[in-house]
This record gives structure tokens, sequence and C-alpha cells, in this order.
């Protein structure tokens, strides 16, 4: 039956419901070798294998995955989208994701829920409004779209803040981006993937990578828990075990592995129509389609690989999200978890090639790799393809703190267990 | 997580600020080079594993001490004071 | 139509206590020792609730927190909930109780229309539409989804209700108070340990509660008893235990009976933990076995023996199992006329003969083919040979049980397939865990007591002469059989035979997953939606997880099972936040002056933690209006403001010196006493941390001010580096933020204002020159004078104890009366110092470099300092860099802003610039918006007219590149 998913497939298959829609994805068994090898079946793999073949025409490649496609941040991540960088370097790449996430549904022809509900960052101070200024200008001058607004379009918008006399770091304005929302993210892993698969790409699950084969200073293959796999190009996309794999071929980097937990509560009919942010502390929000309200806050701050988060900082956000919007005292907190971040010393990401011939890097993508993950797909995908950075991500190199060229887009310090 | 203070005991680790991969050597303050800083402030073993960590007792008796704790399982192998 | 009614019964409801509440805005009547729902069916209240999805008429289905369907919104305007659970919701006087996800009302419910799509809606349809035909289609649809998505709805009002945090430690933690709980707690209470028993119901017991035994219910008493009687046991109802952290963190979620707190969250630490958690009953998969009056077999037992509410005539039980035999006897010996169908062929003796001498007739190998009536069932078919259709009021149904193994995996530890009992059992303890009775799959009554009694003794190993426990006078353990159903529906009616109930899962969903390739545990669950409602699965996820075994040829080991995710069941937000919310949410750091501008007319603003007098209403009764009159007030005159948030530390030791010419990039070393130095230190990266002034009291001493907003960094990182790297420096920090305060005395006429002060003391500019100090007494209290300046002015800092701050502030304000000194806020404070060009926190970002504030010069060339190294990289020197100057703005009427991006005039505006406005002030001296800023290549351009940008406000402002230093270039007002 028909491969293409539309509201005339669905019919069709509603009236002939013996006639079953054709795997996702498919599932084969790995080959010998491969032209490239992509390491992690998360967003970013999953992307980089799809422009691969779409735009580069590439065919014979492997994503590799230790366990089922999503199992990382991508299935783990608040969702949230938004192009408000203003590092250089940064502002371009982001607002080229958010470009690629407009056509995306219709590009994979997999419904994402790309969601432009906009968010709005809330500024505590007068000193926070300007420095929120910077950015928004910034943006502007980059043809990204943003806005400034003072406390009572704020209060309009979004009415079940708390404004009263005691509140503690009261609202003095907000910077608002129309154009950034929220993102179904288990449908961006599996509507690459999906896409991939049906250009040739093979997505192998129950994979896991445990060394990466040399000669000399050339990648030539992988060892994996399904057996040896050869190919000269081999891209890392690990997310949180960006360390761990990198060592395999003998390198250290700037990264360290950093918990972030995340919550949500029981669905409620529709009440928070935005992504709200907070500048007193790292605080953000959304409500999902199928009601639950989705938050978040800081990183744990201590390297972990556990998954399991801190009950004092489930407190700290629990308390943020009562403070600034006090119905949430209310809600049930139906579940939460934690993702393993790769967390650099100025939270912005490596897309670069690494001492290793034919071994590239992609990964301490901290707090933002959801959004990214078209950029970095496609930015990955040029570079590994042409064996020559994309003009978007010449700036997220290995060598930028040797040479000073950090790309500290909150201007937390180079540190990674504060960024 | 409990994290013991050499001074105070076992405390909650909200009472403490953690401060990095405590495995590699500072240089001595006046040598060093470029590379050697660079790789002091910027490159991690991060292992998956027993990690060599600073932390400070900031709410406590505001001590800085080593720990050894495992970052498999958050288990706590020992300290070094 | 009712089904069911209340019979007259002892039981655990208190008849003499009427209890009235609301449902659905009309008052209703039950019992003490109720739950809401319990109550709902004495009242022969079914309908209860709609799903998810299709909206189907939904009733109840359990007896407790696993309940999917019957969750109500409870109270009202600030104590409004929504999707209470009705089942475990202990009924109070004057509740009030809403269905949900209904409209107009539960009996007709128009978006019921989803169930004739439901064709279309198969598992994760949405993905596969909704895409076009425009870009952006989805911002279309997405507002009907949402509406239509969700339970209750949330309501904005404050909340009213106050929640508690305690801290507690333990010895031993008994989680759930069935037989296996209470018997470990006995035996832990009788070594004397500290005990703590928590039970998320509002009575202690367990399945004894719905037992209808007077043997266990005297046993039950007894146990109590004994444990009332112990000094170190607490007794916890209505507790559930959410979730276990790292290192035995055990929170639990508390309903105090009277307290003024609605919960309290107890961080508990248990030493030992042992989970009595029980088991949960498995619904069988068959069509429409989601009609209200269709339950668990033992939650109709519950509310028969704990209720005294039953099925009005008939019922019909379906099992796989031998517990379901329980009820159907229950039932039987009170009138209720039962059937039973048995997917199992044969039954062993005795449960045959005690069927036949109830009347009980039981109809082997078959199961229920379909269920008849939409609001309330009013009959089943039986499928296999006995395709009867029998009339009940009620159908009770009994999958097997799963054990309650939250708790057990949460650290990470997981669950294992045990065949013999057809449900995963926890995979193992942890070191200091145990378990007892049901939640080990341990099923006989007998058995889980004993296991308790095992269980206390291995977690208090010390304690071994320790009485045995009693047990209760009971027939011995049958053993429990069970034969696997997982999916019983007949593939016709797969699309209507639901596995999650809240969500409309059905075995037709399952299906569809596993045939596009949603194979693994996770992705079924994520694409189909399964177990991600508010009961999480508790009934679902096993019949789900292994009809997806069965279609990939797995077996249930090899399947596995999803993660067991904190909380155990829904917590509100508010109850885990506790006191630390709103007004108290980050403790408000407090100027030992604080009440002193309260009183004096301050307006106040927050800055990080601190409050701080931001302006006076004498000068204004705007920040605009005010800080331009305090300004000039400290030009002109003599103005006093609060600086007691400054970063404080007192640096002693004989290496002292030392350390400090180690720290700053300045050299410190040489510093005389009685003099103070500006000093600015780098982090490892070469990148400025923080700048301050530090005067050398005596030879070994000297005291550090810190910027208010990187004090405790500072700290920190001095106490890093003494302890950790330099513990060959004989140095010690102390911060002193908090125990002194200080003042700025700013203006021409601050010497004199100082003088009339301080009479005896000589402040002469020979005496205590610019970057002098002094420490002296007044009136006995320890005075240090700073000769430093913020503002450019002639000034001074004063510092004392904060015990003193006040009060010496008075007394200068006073003795300087005469000379018309005020205070001056925030506002002004910072307006200030942008004329005289000092950087503060705005220009400062972790960014900058020490050439990049134009203090490059400041390093001294041979001496060592910290960041020394990485502040050479390559582009930290870069000659394009952004770097400080001042700018004053050229158009007038037009004003300057911060976070303008700034441009060459011929530049096109647009792109990053070649830099940004960082702090802005209209200057009183000069009459114009004047601005301190990073720009490429900085001073390189003085004189150059450029553009600000501020496209958000779609400004362009002219404006020329000037010396940062406004105001006295020479220096010529320090010097005075
Ligand atoms: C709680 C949380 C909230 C977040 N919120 C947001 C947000 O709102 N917005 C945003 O932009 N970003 C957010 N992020 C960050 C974002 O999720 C990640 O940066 C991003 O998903 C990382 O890229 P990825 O999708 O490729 O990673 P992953 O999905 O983690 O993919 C990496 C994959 O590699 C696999 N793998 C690892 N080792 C091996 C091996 N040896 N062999 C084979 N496979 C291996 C893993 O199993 C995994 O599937 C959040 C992250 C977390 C944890
Ligand atoms: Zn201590």
């Amino acid at each position: 039956m028909a491969k293409g998913y539309s509201i005339f497939s669905l019919v069709k298959h509603a009236l002939r419901p013996s006639e079953p829609w054709p795997e996702a994805w498919e599932k084969p068994e790995p080959k010998s070798s491969y032209d490239v090898i992509i390491i992690g079946g998360g967003g970013h793999g999953l992307a980089t294998a799809y422009y691969l073949a779409k735009n580069h025409g590439i065919k014979n490649i492997a994503v590799l995955e230790k366990s089922y496609i999503g199992s990382g941040n991508v299935g783990r991540n608040t969702t949230l989208i938004r192009s408000n960088y203003m590092i250089g370097g940064n502002t371009a790449f982001f607002e080229k994701s958010m470009q690629l996430w407009e056509g995306l549904s219709h590009e994979l022809n997999f419904n994402c829920m790309v969601s432009h509900r906009g968010q709005m960052i809330l500024a505590v101070s007068p000193g926070q409004v300007d420095a929120f200024a910077r950015r928004g200008n910034i943006m502007r001058l980059n043809g990204i779209d943003a806005e400034l607004m003072d406390r009572n379009e704020v209060m309009k918008e979004l009415p079940y803040l708390d404004y009263s006399k005691e509140a503690r770091f009261p609202v003095h304005g907000a910077i608002h981006q129309p154009r950034a929302g929220t993102v179904r993210h288990d449908a961006v892993a599996w509507g690459y993937a999906r896409a991939a698969s049906q250009l040739g790409v093979h997505i192998i699950e129950n994979c896991e990578v445990s060394a990466i084969l040399k000669d000399g200073d050339k990648v030539v293959g992988v060892e994996t828990s399904r057996g040896k796999i050869l190919s000269s190009k081999v891209g890392i996309a690990v997310a949180g075990h960006t360390s761990h794999v990198a060592k395999m071929a003998g390198l250290r980097l700037p990264v360290e592995s950093h918990i972030l937990q995340a919550f949500v509560t029981e669905p409620v009919k529709p009440i928070v129509h935005h992504v709200v942010s907070w500048g007193a502390e790292l605080f953000y929000l959304s409500q999902s389609d199928k009601g639950g309200i989705v938050f978040g806050g800081h990183i744990d701050g201590f390297n972990t690989y556990t998954q399991r988060g801190q009950f004092h900082r489930i407190q700290n956000v629990m308390e943020s999200a009562t403070t600034l919007l006090p119905f949430m005292s209310r809600m049930r907190l139906l579940r939460h978890w934690g993702g393993i971040q790769d967390m650099t010393p100025d939270g912005s990401p490596f897309i670069c090639k690494t001492p290793i011939d034919g071994l590239y890097l992609n990964g301490g993508w901290c707090y933002q790799g959801f959004k990214a993950t078209p950029a970095s797909g496609t930015t990955f995908a040029y570079m590994i393809a042409n064996d020559q950075e994309h003009e978007l991500n010449k700036c997220f190199s290995l060598d930028r703190f040797e040479k000073g060229k950090e790309l500290d887009e909150y201007g937390i310090g180079n540190w990674a267990y504060k960024q | 997580m409990r994290v013991p203070c050499p001074h105070c005991g076992e405390r909650d680790v909200a009472e403490f600020r953690y401060g990095g991969d405590a495995s590699k050597m500072r240089p001595t303050h006046d040598t060093g080079d470029l590379k050697q800083w660079h790789d002091y402030k910027f490159v991690f073993d991060n292992p998956k594993g027993p990690h060599l960590e600073y932390w400070q007792h900031v709410y406590g008796c505001r001590q800085w001490f080593k720990l050894n704790r495992n970052t498999a399982t958050n288990e706590i192998i020992g300290g070094e004071k | 139509m009712t089904a069911f009614k209340r019979i007259d019964k002892q039981s655990h409801i208190d008849r003499t206590k009427l209890i009235s509440f609301q449902f659905d805005g009309k008052m209703t009547n039950g019992f003490a020792g109720d739950t809401l729902a319990s109550a709902l069916l004495a009242n022969g209240k079914t309908l209860l609730g709609r799903s998810f999805k299709y909206h189907r008429p939904r009733g109840i289905i359990g007896a407790g927190i696993e309940e999917p369907n019957a969750l109500f919104t409870t109270g009202i305007g600030g104590r409004t909930e929504p999707n209470t659970i009705s089942t475990t919701a202990e009924l109070k006087s004057g509740i009030t109780a809403k269905s949900q996800n209904a409209w107009p009302s539960l009996n007709f419910d128009l978006m019921a229309v989803n169930q004739l799509l439901s064709p279309l809606f198969g598992a994760g349809f949405y993905y596969k539409t909704f895409m076009g035909p425009f870009k952006k289609s989805w911002m279309m649809y997405e507002p009907i989804i949402r509406k239509a998505a969700g339970l209750g709805a949330a309501l904005p009002d404050l909340d009213t209700a106050r929640y508690d945090m305690r801290y507690m430690f333990c010895d031993v933690l008994v989680i759930g108070s069935g037989p296996a709980g209470l018997a470990a707690a006995v035996t832990a209470a009788r070594t004397g340990a500290r005990v703590v028993l928590a039970e998320q119901d509002f009575e202690f017991g367990g399945s004894i509660l719905s037992s209808g035994s007077e043997e266990l219910e005297r046993w039950r008493k007894t146990q109590i008893a004994e444990l009332e009687k112990s000094s170190e046991v607490r007794l916890l109802k209505r507790t559930t235990a959410q979730g276990i952290y790292d290192d035995n963190l055990v929170v639990l979620n508390h309903t105090p009976e009277s307290h003024s707190a609605l919960m309290i969250t107890e961080q508990l630490r248990a030493r030992t933990i042992i989970m009595a958690t029980g088991a949960i009953e498995r619904p069988l998969v068959f069509a429409n076995n989601d009609r209200p009056g269709v339950m668990l077999a033992s939650a109709l037992r519950t509310y028969l023996n704990r209720f005294s509410v039953a099925p009005k005539k008939r019922a019909v039980i379906v099992t796989n199992n031998d517990s379901a035999y329980a009820t159907a006897f229950d039932l039987a010996e009170h009138d209720v006329a039962v059937t039973v169908a048995e997917h199992r062929s044969a039954l062993s003796g005795d449960l045959l003969a005690k069927a036949a001498q109830l009347g009980i007739a039981i109809f082997p190998s078959c199961g229920i083919s379909d269920v008849v009536g939409e609001k309330q069932m009013r009959a089943v078919r039986l499928s296999g040979r006995h395709a009867v259709t029998i009339e009940c009021d009620v159908l009770g149904m009994s999958g097997g049980w799963s054990p309650a193994v939250h708790l057990t995996s949460h650290g990470g530890i997981k669950p294992k397939f045990d065949e013999k009992i057809a449900a995963f059992i926890p995979g193992g303890f942890a070191k200091s865990h145990f378990g007892a009775g049901a939640v080990k799959g341990t099923f006989g009554l007998l058995a889980a007591i004993r296991e308790g009694e095992v269980a206390a003794r291995a977690a208090l190993p010390e304690c071994k002469k320790i009485k045995e426990l009693d047990l209760p006078a009971i027939r011995e353990d049958r053993k429990y059989s069970i034969q696997p159903i997982w999916n019983a529906a007949e593939k016709a009616n797969e699309k209507y035979a639901f596995v999650d109930f809240q969500n409309d899962v059905t075995v037709k969903d399952i299906r569809g997953a596993h045939q596009e390739g949603y194979l693994s545990v996770e992705h079924l669950k994520r694409y189909t939606t399964l177990g991600m409602g508010t009961d999480q699965g508790k009934t679902s996820n096993i019949n789900a997880l292994a009809m997806m075994a069965d279609l990939r040829g797995l077996a249930m080991s090899q399947a596995g099972t999803t993660t067991f995710r904190p909380p155990y069941s829904p917590i509100t937000v508010g109850a885990i936040a506790g006191r630390t919310v709103a007004a108290h949410f980050r403790p408000k750091r407090l100027s030992p002056l604080h009440d002193w501008h309260v009183n004096n007319g301050a307006t106040f603003i927050e800055a990080g933690l601190w409050m701080r007098a931001w302006y006076y209403n004498w000068a204004g009764n705007t920040p605009e209006a005010a800080y331009i009159k305090e300004m000039e007030l400290v030009r002109q005159n003599v103005g006093i403001a609060d600086v007691s948030t400054l970063g404080k530390i007192d640096v002693q030791g004989p290496d002292a010196a030392e350390f400090l010419n180690r720290v700053y990039v300045n050299g410190f070393a040489k510093l005389p006493v009685g003099r103070a130095r500006y000093g600015v230190m780098l982090n490892d990266d070469g990148v400025v941390l923080d700048d301050g002034t530090t005067s050398r009291i005596n030879d070994t001493q000297f005291y550090m001010t810190t910027t208010t907003a990187q004090a405790g960094e500072v700290m920190s990182w001095l106490e890093y580096l003494l302890q950790m790297h330099w513990t060959d420096l004989d140095v010690h920090v102390t911060s002193l933020t908090d125990q002194w305060g200080g003042m700025a005395v700013s203006g021409p006429n601050s010497r004199r204002a100082l003088q009339l002060a301080f009479p005896e003391i000589d402040i002469t500019n020979e005496a205590l020159p610019y970057l002098g100090v002094m420490d002296f007494k007044f009136e006995g209290v320890g005075v240090r004078v700073l000769r430093l300046s913020f503002s450019g002015e002639l000034a001074y800092e004063v510092h004392c104890s904060a015990d003193y701050t006040t009060a010496l502030w008075e007394h200068i304000l006073n003795a300087a009366a005469p000379l018309g000194i005020k205070p001056y806020g925030l506002e002004a404070l910072a307006s200030l110092r942008i004329e005289k060009g000092h950087v503060a926190g705005a220009d400062l970002d972790h960014r900058n470099t020490l050439d990049d504030l134009g203090l490059g010069k400041m390093a001294g060339k041979d001496k060592a300092y910290i960041g020394k190294e990485l502040r050479f990289r390559e582009d930290c020197q870069a000659p394009e860099r952004w770097s400080l100057v001042g700018i004053e703005c050229m158009e007038d009427g037009a004003k300057l802003r911060g976070g303008a991006i700034l441009f060459a005039a011929t530049d096109e505006i647009k792109g990053h610039g070649r830099g940004y406005i960082t702090s802005v002030t209209w200057s009183t001296e000069l009459n114009k918006y004047i601005a301190l800023a990073l720009y490429n290549g900085g001073m390189k351009h003085e004189g150059k007219e450029i553009i600000c940008a501020f496209p958000l406000k779609n400004e362009n402002v002219k404006a020329r590149i000037v010396s940062p230093h406004f105001i006295d270039k020479q220096g010529e007002r320090l010097h005075a």
C-alpha cells in the first residue's frame, strides 16, 4: 500500500484494515562494510545519515545505535526550539536550524508537530532587559524575529504569572521570539529514521560500538556488539557518551557528562500557550499537545552517567515553577527523568574533524542539541561528505579553546559544570 | 547523594559545591606554557567509572577536598584529603 | 439503573458519621471511612468519566492507586485540583468533585463522536497527517488537538494551601502496611530501632482491609496496638513513598490529618528499607472491557468487605487465576448471584467444592466475548464453547497480579520476569533494601507475614534475640496458580479491547505498532501513548508488553519492561516545593541598613539575592526622575550610599601579600600598610573574574572588597587555591560580607561631612590621601575609612561591624545635616560610575579579557599571576577584539539604550555590528546621554561617529566614540 503518509492514506487504511502499514524504518542486518558509519542513533546521527543520503547522494550508510533509536537525549529533552543566539557563528547556525524545522514535517513526510508557539524569556531586572535587548537586536539585525515586551504586555500574554507585590524577582519585561516553540521529540527521531531508511540508509539498533579501528592515523571501522564493521569514514554523534566513544580512538575532549532532569505533569486543558523561560534562575516550561506541562531547570552540576537525578534539584525546579506560575502548585507531577548531557566549557558544541583521518566529531550539545538537530545533521553530513567544514560549523572546532575563540553564549565562564 | 566531608562527616549533596576534575595536576604557579594550561583547564577524561573530583562543603565548614566517586553509579569510593 | 447498593454489613466505614459532599453539583452522602469512589458507588453512580481520546463512558475499575478512569476535579478556587483519584481520596465533608473531559455533560458528551472516527485515529495517526497544505499547517491544527486533549482543567488562581518540608532519619523504613509490612514493622520495633511505617492509604492493613476476615482484623489491630506503644516508631498513614534517590533518600508525601499544612513532604534518610508494597491486579483484555461496571475482581471484594458496597444482584467473574475466587465466594456469601468464566480448563478441588457449596456456576475454558451496555453494562457474552449471554450488574476481571516493583527499581535495578506467577518481580535488591510479601511475588498471607519478619531481621542483623511474631489463626496459604492470558479479544473486536483505559490504547493499536516496527518497549509506549496516563500504566503496561513480546515471538524475559520512574503516584508540584516559594523563594539578602531605607522612603530593587535601595523619594517618585537629583547631589555637594552588599574578605597570614600578588594581575606584594589598591583577578583561562579594592591593614592583614555579584565566587576561589593548591602559603581568608556594613560618602563636601561626624580624627588630605585607609575607634566602635571613589568625586567609604552600621549611618547623616547630605541609591551609584568610566557588572560578562576593559597595562610584565598564560591565547590578543570605549549621544532628543548594537557610520546596519552598549546614563555634567560600550578596536576609534542600532524599537541613533572617562580625566577631584 501507499508508502506516503497523508490524510488520504489514513482513510485508505481505515477502509481496508487488512492491509497493514509498512514498517516505519527497515531493520536490516549489518553489512561488513559501509561508505559511512554514524555512531549514535539519536536525532543528530539519524539526521546526518538522512542528509548524507539526500544532499550528497551517498547511499551506503549505517547508523549504529546501541539501544533503540531515540533512546538518548532526543527522546528525553523538553522539546524547545528557538534561534535567539547572539554570538557570531551561533546566530547563523541556529537560525538555519529554525528554517529547516519550518519545513521538516513536509520534507520528512512525518508530522513532527513543529509548533511555532513562541518563546517568552522573562527579565527580572532592568539590567536583564538591556541584556535581552542586546540579544533581540542582534537577532533582528540577522533577519531573525524578536520582540521586546514590557511588563504590561507580558501580563496580557501570560496572565497566570505572579504579578503580586510579594513576587520574588518581579517581571520587568520579556524578549519574545514568535517562531520559537516546540517539536514532538520522538517524531524527529522516527521521521528522520524513516526518511533515511527510504533512501537506503541502514539503521541498526541494538548495536553498540565498543572500539574504533584505526590504521595508523586513519580510521578503518568499528568493533560492535554485532561484529566488526568497516568504513573509512566514521562520524561520532553520541551526545552524553561523547567522551566515552572518543576515548576509543584515543581522544580526550573538552567535554563533561552531566545529568539534566526534566519533568512533566498530568495532562490538563490548554493553559500555557507559549514556551516560558525565566531570567531569575534557569527554568523553562511549555505545555505539550497532550496537555502535560513539560519543564526543567539546571543540570545537577557534577559529572555523572547515572541518568538518576538528585532530589534537591527536583525541589529547586518545583520551587521555580510554583514561584513563577502559582497555578503550578496544584498541578501533579507525573514523571521525572534525566538525560546525560555532553557539557562543554563554553556551552557550545563541536562539529569538526578530529586528529584522526576519517573520524568526525559531533557533540558537546549541552542544553541545546535538540533545536540544533536539522542544522547539525546538514552540516555534519556536508563535512563528512566533503572532508571539509561547512561555512556554518567552522566556529565549532576543537581548537577554539586553545585559540581563545570560545563561544560563551550566556557569559557564564569557561566551566562545563556551570554552563 | 551523601557526600562525606572529611571534617563534618556525611552530608546531603545540596550542602556542597562541585569543583570539577581533580585528577589533573595544576601547573605550578608561574610555570607551564599555554598548551599545559589549556590541557589543564579545558581537556577532561570524563570517565564512566571512578572519578577524582573537587568538592567544597560550601554550606558547612567551607573546606575543599578531593573525592573519588564512581560516575556510573554515584557511589563514593573514597575521600582524599 | 443502579448496579451497586450499600449493604448491611460490618466493615471499615463508620455509619455513625454521615459525610456530605458534592458531586457534579448535587449533594450526596457517604460515611467516614469511605473513599470518594466507594461513596459514589454506594449511591449507585457508575458512569464517572470519559476517556482521553474517544470520550468513551467510563466507570470505576479499581479500588486504589491504579485507577485509570474515575478521576475528578476536586476543590474550588485556589484549592482546585484536577485529576484527583477518587479511589484513594478519603471522603471528607465539604468535598466538591466534578467529572472531567466531557462536554456538555458526562451523560451526553459531544466529543464522543471521536469513537466514530476511531478507524482513522489508530495509534500514532497524528504523525501521518496534519502536515498540509502549507509549510506551517500544524499551527492550524494544533489548537484543535490541544483543546481536545488534557483531562481536567487547571485554574490560574493562587494556591491557598500551605505545604511543609521535613527532614528525618530512621533505621528501618517499612513501606506498605499489609501483612508483610505490619510484620516487618513490629519485628523491627521490638529491637528498639527507629522505625517508620509508611502507608499510602488512610488506614493501615493493606489487603487485610479487603479480606472481610475477623481473625485477620483482630491480628491487624493487635499489631497496630503494639506499634503505637513503641516509642521509636513513627506511624505514617496517608503517606506515599514517591521515590528512592541516591543513598537511600526516600521522599515521602504525607497528608496530615490535622496540621496547618495540607501536605508534608518528608525527606527521609533510611538506613535500611523494607519494601512491602504489595501487588496490583491486572485487567483482562477483551471486547468492551472498559464499560462502566467492568471492574477488577479484587476491587469488587474491597468495595464489599471494606465499604459494604455490593453489586445489586448478579456478578460475573472472569479470571485466569485463583485469586478471583476470593471475590466470587465473598460476593456469593452476601447474596449476590455469581457466575465465573474461567479461562483455565481445570481447577483445584477445594475451589470447585466451595463454589458448588455457594451455588456458583463455573464455566471452564472460556472468557468474555463481549460486554453489553454502553453507559452501564447489562450483560456479558461468554466466549468459547459456552457462548451464552449472562445478565449481570458487574463483571469482575482478574488477569493475575503484578507486584508493585516500582520502588525497587528506582535505583536502576531492572525487574525480572517470573514465569511461575506470570509477572515481573524485583530483579534484586540494593544493599540496604529488602522486600517482603506480594512485591516479591509471594501471594500467600501467612508467607507474607513470615517474609516480613525475615526482612526485618535481615535489616537489623545486630538484633538477634527478639520475640517471634504471633501469626493469625488462619488456614495455611493455598498455592497461587495462574495461566497467563494477555489478550482474550477476538480478532474482529480488537479495536474495542482496551489495554490502557485512560489513553484508549487497544489491542489493535499494539498490533499496529508492531506492524510499523515500533517494537522496543519504549517505542511501543511512546508511539501508542501506552502507560503515559496519570495511572502510569499500573494496570496496562504488562498486558501490552506481553502482547508485543508475543507478536515478536520473544519470551517476556527478553522483551523487558519499561523503566519505572518516580514519582510512584502523581504528587502536586506545590507539595515538593514546600514553603520555599513566592516571597520565600530564595532568601532575600538584606543590608544592615535595610530597615533604615524602608523607613526613609527608599524604593527597592533586586540585585541578585540582595534587595538594594534603588532611589529615595526625597529625589523623586520614579527612578528616572530620582537618580538625576541624587547624582546632582553627589556631584555638587555630598551624598551617602549603602555599599554593604560589596563582598568583603579578610585576608590574614604571613604570606597574605604573596597570595594577593598571585591572584591579582597587578602587584600587591609591596602595597604599604594603610594604603588601598584597585586590583583585577583573572580566571585560569585569562578571562576577567572580578575587580575590587584591597587595602593593607598591617603587615599580615588585608581587607579585600569584591563586586556584589561575584562575592561568593571569589571567596570559594580563594579558598580553593589556598586549601587545594597553595598549601605552602600560610594565609587564611574569612568572609566579612554579612558581618560588616559599609557606606560611601561622596561629593566635594564629603571630607567636611566626615569632619563633622568625626571631629577628633584627622582626615585631611595629608593624613588620609586618595587610596589611603585608616582604622579608628568611634565611641568604642571600630571604624574603617577608605578613601576610594566609585563616583569619581572626592569620596570615602566608611565600614564598620554590621551591628553598628545603622547607628554610624545616622550619625553621619545627622552630623553632616547642615551641609545638606542625603542618601542616594543604586541607580545614581551606577550612573555616577559610568560618568567616571568605572566598569561594573553590566560591562563584565565572563567574556572580557583585561585588554577588552582597557586594563591591560595594569598587569605586571615580570610578575606571575593567575591567568597569565591563557591570557595570551591568539584570539584574546586580536586587535579587532571589542574593547571598552565611551559613547556620547549626538542627536538631540534621542536616547541611548543598553543593548544597542554599534555600527560605523558607513556600515550597512545588519549582522553582529562592531560592538554594543553595556551601560547607559544621562550625564548631569554633560547634559546628554552617555554610555560605556565594547567596540571593535576600542579607543583606536576615538572621535569617530557611529550608529547605535536598536531595531527592537526601530531606532538608529548617532553617537560618537569618546574616552570612557567622561569627567575629571586628570583625577583632580579624587585627589582634592
Ligand atoms: C532533560 C533534557 C532536556 C533537554 N531539553 C532540550 C531542549 O528543550 N531543547 C534543546 O534544543 N535541547 C535540549 N536538550 C538537549 C538535547 O536533547 C541533546 O543535546 C540532543 O538530543 C543530543 O543529540 P542527539 O539527539 O543526537 O543525542 P542522543 O539522542 O542522546 O543520541 C546519542 C545516541 O548515541 C547512542 N550511543 C551512545 N554510545 C554508543 C555506542 N558506543 N554505540 C552505539 N550507539 C551509542 C545512544 O544510545 C544515543 O541513542 C535536552 C537534554 C536533556 C537531557
Ligand atoms: Zn564540612
